[in-house]
């Protein structure tokens, strides 16, 4: 049997087996055909609705047994399927105190194709921002950005990060290996053509040598195999080491890592506190590397309700994360610290980056929002944030009161 | 798990990097093999992407050679025989893709096996897999067909009498008390850990539609939907294996008949026997096996040649994967196919009361030379 399938259907073929024998289907002489999904589904959705009684995550406050029947036979233009996008939520409980999301896009098209769950997910993690209604706002002129130069003695490291998408190609839990090596072929060849201070080297995962391993390492700039079961489960892992590697530059502060857990992340780093530096940085080499690949006819993922389109609905409209790392012992230790960094709109890590404790008092302070704020805005609010707090810091250590300071 | 779009790149880009692979699926797939196997799915949508998976993320295992493929539905063996026939054939000892397997669970037909010396048998046991025709296998299952295969499993369980009734114990709600009952009796499986497993997607939706019946006696066990649809396992501790077997070809043909009267049956074809998820167990499934304290047998530099001569094989007293502790071995059959269930626990008989008799000699200071020298290749 062969099928011709058009281009444009976004919904699946009603499975039928073949009479008899060796029943499978073949794939047309048509080179843009597609296999669909051809799951025989005699069950009805309810049927199939997953059992989350016992689960705490974002994705269970919005998937009802009636949006879970609208969605599970919807399929993308990718053949990826709701099933696959809720999976992590559905074998990561999570916990009650910690709010994840539980659901992932498989590629650019779930956020809409599904937006009966994605929708309400982005507007619960994203305090309110609705994609139905509202524009995202990008804003890459690092010039915009006010002082940014944070005192060095109490702000050790300055780091802003982003994750970025090439728009045609599925995310990195349900990607094929051709098309993560395509991945990896786009974002490196436009790497290479980056200007003098942000010229550097790839080191592709698969062969890199012990020695270049070792320093990586050494320079905190390797990342391994996923082992959390958040990103397992997702399909995240899958035919590792292939098609992941690191880029660097000489200098060592403008980093790109290819298919961890998004196509792209980019970094941006330096010790001390100068934040401006590090984001002019920052958005010379975004802008940089979106037009190099535009000049070979891709373009990142994005639309003007999302923003920049990532794996985690998390990240999704700047994915940025703008952070320092910064000595507070005194100040951590005062009872209203978690209150003030909420006014600021700020969240504290370990030193170690998510789910560490901090060490000596010594905090990983970043920005707590992403959609509906600009990158200017963020990196700005980080910086001011920063700043008023080690303000603080200092009162405190001088034993003057600080309450004046803190924000109504 | 992969999405379905192969349209736009060739096979070629997409053949996985094996070079650094040693599994039975990275020796048998050739690019052009995949490149077949490539432009079809199964009626189920089950691709060949999706049957490699365990074995592109699983390089190679240090102490088994591993198939590295399985089965997403009982038609991945036809839609991609290319690849399951040649690994099949490596794994079971050159069974070749037009032989015929023969099924045997009538345990009137096995000798012996009644009574194995106490001290050094401690337990006796034998297993299989069975599968429900109709419903995809462990690792492409929906949550609904998973829920269906218990429904129809505890039906048909529910229904056996006598000696073999029992309860089904759902893993999901199950209190902390009973799982430790449970874990004390050896009867408790977990979410799998192995990434082996993990990697093949069996432990979606953990703990959802998995559970344990078991016999009021304890001694007829079945999980749902672990690896397999069923494992059927029957044991005891001591030598009986006669009897333990009885009891399992009893307690399987029961539940088979249970199955048929409502409309199931298991997958089978004259090939490949009883179709399971792992190429590994096909044919019977079945392993039978004791614990065996030997010691001495098991420091003797011919024992894994022994071993081999009589179709068995060694894992710690955990299964698979673990040490033996204080020189108890699982002892169990080598082979899954080829052979009916009836040969292979007898060989398991056969071998056992041999290596007993090594200990023995072994125990007065006696040699073995000679009866090394006269134990033929099975």
């Amino acid at each position: 049997m062969a099928f011709n399938f058009s281009l444009t259907k976004l919904l699946p073929i009603a499975a039928v087996a073949a009479a008899g024998g060796a029943a499978y289907y073949k794939l047309g002489s048509n080179a843009e055909a597609r296999l669909p999904p051809t799951r025989k589904l005699p069950f009805p959705p309810s049927a199939d609705f997953p059992d989350l009684s016992k689960h705490h995550n974002i994705m269970k406050n919005h998937l009802t047994p009636g949006v879970y029947a609208q969605l599970r036979d919807r399929v993308t233009p990718n053949g990826i399927t709701l099933d696959q996008c809720i999976q992590t939520g559905v074998d990561n409980p999570g916990h009650p105190f910690i709010k994840i999301v539980g659901l992932v896009a498989g590629d650019e098209e779930s956020y809409e194709t599904f937006k009966e769950l994605f929708f309400p997910v982005i507007k619960e993690r994203h305090n309110g921002y609705d994609p139905e209604t509202m524009v995202h706002p990008i804003d890459l002129d690092s010039s915009k950005l006010t002082g940014g130069k944070l005192d060095e003695k109490y702000v050790l490291s300055s780091r802003v990060r982003t994750g970025r998408a090439i728009r045609g190609i599925p995310h990195p839990p349900m990607c094929s290996r051709a098309e993560r090596r395509e991945v990896e072929r786009v974002v490196t060849d436009a790497l290479q053509g980056l200007p003098k201070d942000l010229e550097g080297k790839y080191y592709s995962l698969k062969t890199m040598t012990d020695k270049e391993q070792d320093q990586l390492i050494d320079d905190h700039f390797l990342f391994d195999k996923p082992v959390s079961p958040l990103l397992t489960s997702a399909g995240m892992a899958r035919d590792w080491p292939d098609g992941r590697g690191i880029f660097h530059n000489d200098k060592k502060n403008f980093l790109v890592w290819i298919n961890e857990e998004d196509h792209s992340r980019i970094i941006s780093m330096e010790k001390g506190g100068n934040m401006k530096s590090v984001f002019d940085r920052f958005c010379r080499g975004i802008n940089e590397v979106e037009k190099l690949i535009h000049e070979k006819g891709w373009e990142f993922q994005k639309s003007d309700n999302l923003g920049y389109i990532l794996t985690c609905p998390s990240n999704i409209g700047n994915g940025l994360r703008c952070g320092v790392h910064v000595k507070l012992p005194k100040l951590s230790q005062e009872p209203r610290f978690n209150e003030i960094l909420e006014k600021l709109r700020l969240q504290k890590r370990g030193t170690g980056g998510v789910d560490t404790a901090a060490v000596g008092g010594t905090f990983d302070i970043s920005n707590l929002d992403r959609l509906g704020k600009s990158e200017v805005q963020l990196v700005q609010e980080v910086v001011d944030g920063v700043s008023l707090m080690v303000d603080m810091e200092k009162k405190l250590e001088k034993r003057q009161s600080i309450q004046h300071l803190i924000p109504k | 798990m992969p999405n379905t779009n192969t349209a736009r790149y060739t096979a070629s880009e997409e053949f996985p990097d094996l070079s650094k692979h040693n599994n039975h699926m990275s020796r048998c797939l050739t690019e052009e093999i995949y490149k077949k196997m490539r432009a079809v799915q199964t009626p189920n949508g089950y691709t060949i992407d999706s049957a490699i998976q365990t074995g592109v993320d699983n390089p190679g295992h240090p102490f088994i050679m591993t198939v590295g493929c399985v089965a997403g539905d009982e038609e991945s063996y036809e839609v991609f025989a290319d690849l399951f026939d040649p690994v099949i054939e490596a794994r079971h000892n050159g069974y070749k893709k037009t032989d015929m397997h023969k099924t045997d669970i009538d345990p009137a037909h096995l000798k012996g096996g009644t009574n194995m010396d106490p001290k050094y048998v401690l337990s006796s046991r034998v297993r299989t897999g069975r599968s429900i025709r109709g419903l995809c296998l462990p690792p492409h299952c929906s949550r609904a067909e998973r829920r269906k295969i218990e429904q129809i499993s505890c039906e048909a369980l529910a229904k056996l009498d006598g000696d073999l009734k029992g309860k089904y114990y759902p893993l999901k709600g199950m209190s902390e008390e009973h799982q430790d009952q449970l874990i004390n009796d050896h009867f408790l499986f977990d979410k799998p850990v192995s990434p082996l497993l993990l990697a093949s997607n069996m432990a979606r939706d953990w703990p959802d539609a998995r559970g344990i019946w078991h016999n009021d006696k304890k001694n007829f066990l079945v999980w749902v939907n672990e690896e397999d649809h069923l494992r059927v396992i029957s044991m005891e501790k001591g030598g009986n294996i006669n009897e333990v077997f009885k009891r399992w070809c009893t307690g399987l043909q029961l539940v088979e008949k249970y199955m048929k009267e409502s409309g199931y049956e298991y997958m089978w074809n004259p090939h490949l026997g009883y179709v399971l998820t792992c190429p590994s167990n096909l044919g019977t499934g079945v392993r039978a096996g004791v614990h065996l304290q030997i010691p001495l047998m098991s420091k003797c530099p011919q024992f894994d040649e022994v071993l081999g001569k009589l179709r068995l094989q060694k894992r710690g007293t955990g299964g698979v994967d673990t040490a033996s502790e204080g020189g108890t071995f699982d002892i169990s059959n080598a082979d899954r196919i080829g052979f009916s269930e009836v040969e292979l626990v007898q060989m398991v008989i056969d071998g056992v009361e041999f290596l007993i008799e090594c200990e023995k000699k072994l125990e007065k200071g006696e040699s073995l030379e000679s009866d090394i020298k006269g134990l033929k290749q099975k």
